[in-house]
């Protein structure tokens, strides 16, 4: 690996296993020998069955899981440091939103840590507000909102920092398939926007396809890289998800997932 | 709408009050045309229905009005009872503070090292099987040997029995959030403390003021027992235990120190109930504006 690339290496994940549980009879390798480089504004989706590993890659990088053996590093520095820096923000599939704060002092949250001002936290939530298209809605409680809008003050919140790295953990999971439609066009929106690279878990196969720049494809037990799929459409829009290239794709993703079952 | 809900409060009360006053004098009717048998058998009610053992709901609430003897004045009994109430009510509100303070110390304490959880949770349990009756005597006799006023006894018997449920609540609250809400601290190299403080606290209030209520009821008895162990000369407990003693010569008057002791009751569990509404009016505002848009 030369020196540039490595430089515009959001994540490098190399040589990592991750076991649980290590010497109990119920250990398990979740992850064996995973290699995944991601580079600096890239979105590249983890797809695979349940089971396979793609959420506990997807804590490897963010430090909320360590590796059993091998290293991830997050813009050039160990995870750790990554995240006591507070390089990334993470998106989980519940909205986790606290009940007892109204949504702009959701989104403010993770600034109020880092020690802001209140006048510059409330300028920056009023522009993430307006960002996920919830402007009027700073002052209602998350139990007001549906679903999709919770999902939406949760991105909110995750970039309210302005992080270089999104960890998104199946965060359309819980919505239903129009609300689902029209958040991933909003994700893409926000992150050709904020140039941040985004790393996304999935196991919807039209939702990687229509998301990603990349796509890993993971098989299960131990977890590991099975392919990983270019994704190259162009500019997304609801004609994408019609388009013959889509499905071509989709298809490339679906026989990569299938081929794993073949093995096991 | 909110002056409506505490209308309907108050009514429902007043309401469930009637129906008792009924409940007991039709009883009490009954029992005195069958000679205290269940009608048509010859099976007999459970409580005789006399005078002695059930006096008229009306006497009780007379009784109230008579005057009595308090050391060299004389006055109502229901200003009576107040006075003792007072007294009583500020024991059980020091223990209380001091059983809410200690229990959430020890809430924290073991959520802070497991391991204090491991040690101390089957201590905290047990000692609630201890009788009160057996431990209030130490208290008191440690109390004074230390030169201690009584009623800090008093007080620490109504700790005794408020700091568990706090305890024990609070640790289940401490503990409610969600993988996902610890990992999102996580993720903002969030210290042990903000996460208190940002997460546990405010996410255990809906576990604690449940247990706050009955802690309060529970540090009204706590301060009556006390009273009534240590043979202290004022305070609900002692009203208690005289009129116990003359039952068979007034009833009235141990009913009516009896309902004193329930209002007394009722009232701290007020305050709580209010403090709560003040301190989640948030959630009962999201509850509302739910309602709305639903």
């Amino acid at each position: 690996m030369s020196g540039p690339v490595a430089s515009e290496a959001a994540v490098v994940v190399s040589g990592v296993d991750k076991v649980f549980n290590v010497g109990s009879a119920d250990e398990v390798t979740a992850l064996s020998g995973i290699d995944l480089t991601i580079g600096a504004g890239e979105f590249v989706s983890l797809i695979g069955p349940s089971g396979c590993g793609k959420s506990t890659l997807l804590r490897l990088v963010g430090d909320l899981l360590t590796p059993s053996v091998g290293e991830v590093t997050v813009f050039g520095k160990s995870a750790h440091a990554a995240r006591l820096d507070q390089d990334y923000g993470m998106v989980f599939q519940h909205a986790g939103l606290f009940d007892w704060r109204r949504v702009a002092a959701n989104i403010e949250l993770p600034l109020e840590l880092r020690g802001w001002s209140r006048a510059d936290r409330t300028a920056r939530s009023a522009e993430m507000l307006d960002l996920v298209k919830l402007t009027d809605f700073g002052d209602y409680y998350p139990r007001q909102l549906s679903g999709g809008m919770q999902q939406r003050v949760s991105i909110a919140r995750a970039l309210s920092f302005q992080p270089k790295l999104l960890l998104m953990d199946e965060p359309f999971g819980a919505l239903d398939e129009m609300t689902r439609e029209h958040m991933q066009l909003e994700l893409l929106r926000i992150w050709r926007e904020t140039g941040t690279t985004v790393v996304f878990v999935t196991h919807s196969i039209s939702e990687s396809t229509f998301l990603s720049s990349r796509v890993v494809v993971l098989s299960p037990r131990p977890g590991r890289i099975h392919s990983v799929v270019d994704v190259d459409l162009g500019d997304r829009t609801d004609e994408t998800r019609e388009d013959p290239a889509f499905f071509a794709k989709a298809t490339e993703i679906r026989e990569a997932l299938r081929a794993d079952k073949d093995v096991g | 709408m909110n002056g409506g809900r505490t209308l309907r409060m108050v009514a429902t009360t007043v309401v469930a009050l009637l129906l008792v006053v009924l409940l007991w004098e039709g009883y009490k009717w009954m029992g005195g045309q069958t000679d205290d048998h269940w009608p048509g058998t010859s099976i007999g009610l459970p409580t005789t229905t006399d005078d002695l053992t059930m006096p008229h709901a009306t006497d009780i609430v007379g009784e109230l009005f008579e005057e009595v003897r308090d050391g060299r004045a004389r006055l109502p009994l229901y200003l009576f009872l107040l006075k003792k109430g007072w007294y009583t009510f500020q024991e059980a509100a020091i223990g209380f503070t001091f059983g809410l303070a200690i229990g959430m110390g020890l809430a924290i304490l073991m959520l802070r090292w497991r391991v204090v959880e491991r040690g101390l949770l089957p201590w905290i349990n047990v000692s609630q099987t201890v009788p009160l009756i057996a431990l209030a005597p130490i208290i008191v006799t440690w109390g004074r040997l230390h030169d201690l006023p009584d009623i800090f006894s008093i007080s620490l018997i109504a700790t005794y029995l408020t700091f568990f449920p706090v305890a024990v609540s609070a640790l289940r609250g401490l503990q409610s959030p969600d993988a996902a809400h610890l990992e999102l601290m996580r993720s903002y190299a969030a210290p042990w403390r903000t996460t208190l403080f940002k997460l546990r606290l405010p996410a255990a209030r809906a576990y604690l003021f449940p247990a706050l209520k009955l802690a309060t009821t529970l540090s009204v008895v706590g301060a009556i027992v006390g009273e009534i162990s240590i043979g202290t000369k004022t305070g609900l407990g002692r009203a208690i235990l005289e009129y116990a003693q003359r039952y068979a010569v007034s009833p009235e008057h141990l009913y009516a120190a009896v309902l004193g002791s329930a209002a007394l009751g009722l009232s701290v569990f007020g305050l709580v109930s209010l403090a709560e509404r003040l301190v989640m009016k948030r959630t009962e505002g999201m509850q509302r504006a739910d309602e709305v848009v639903a």
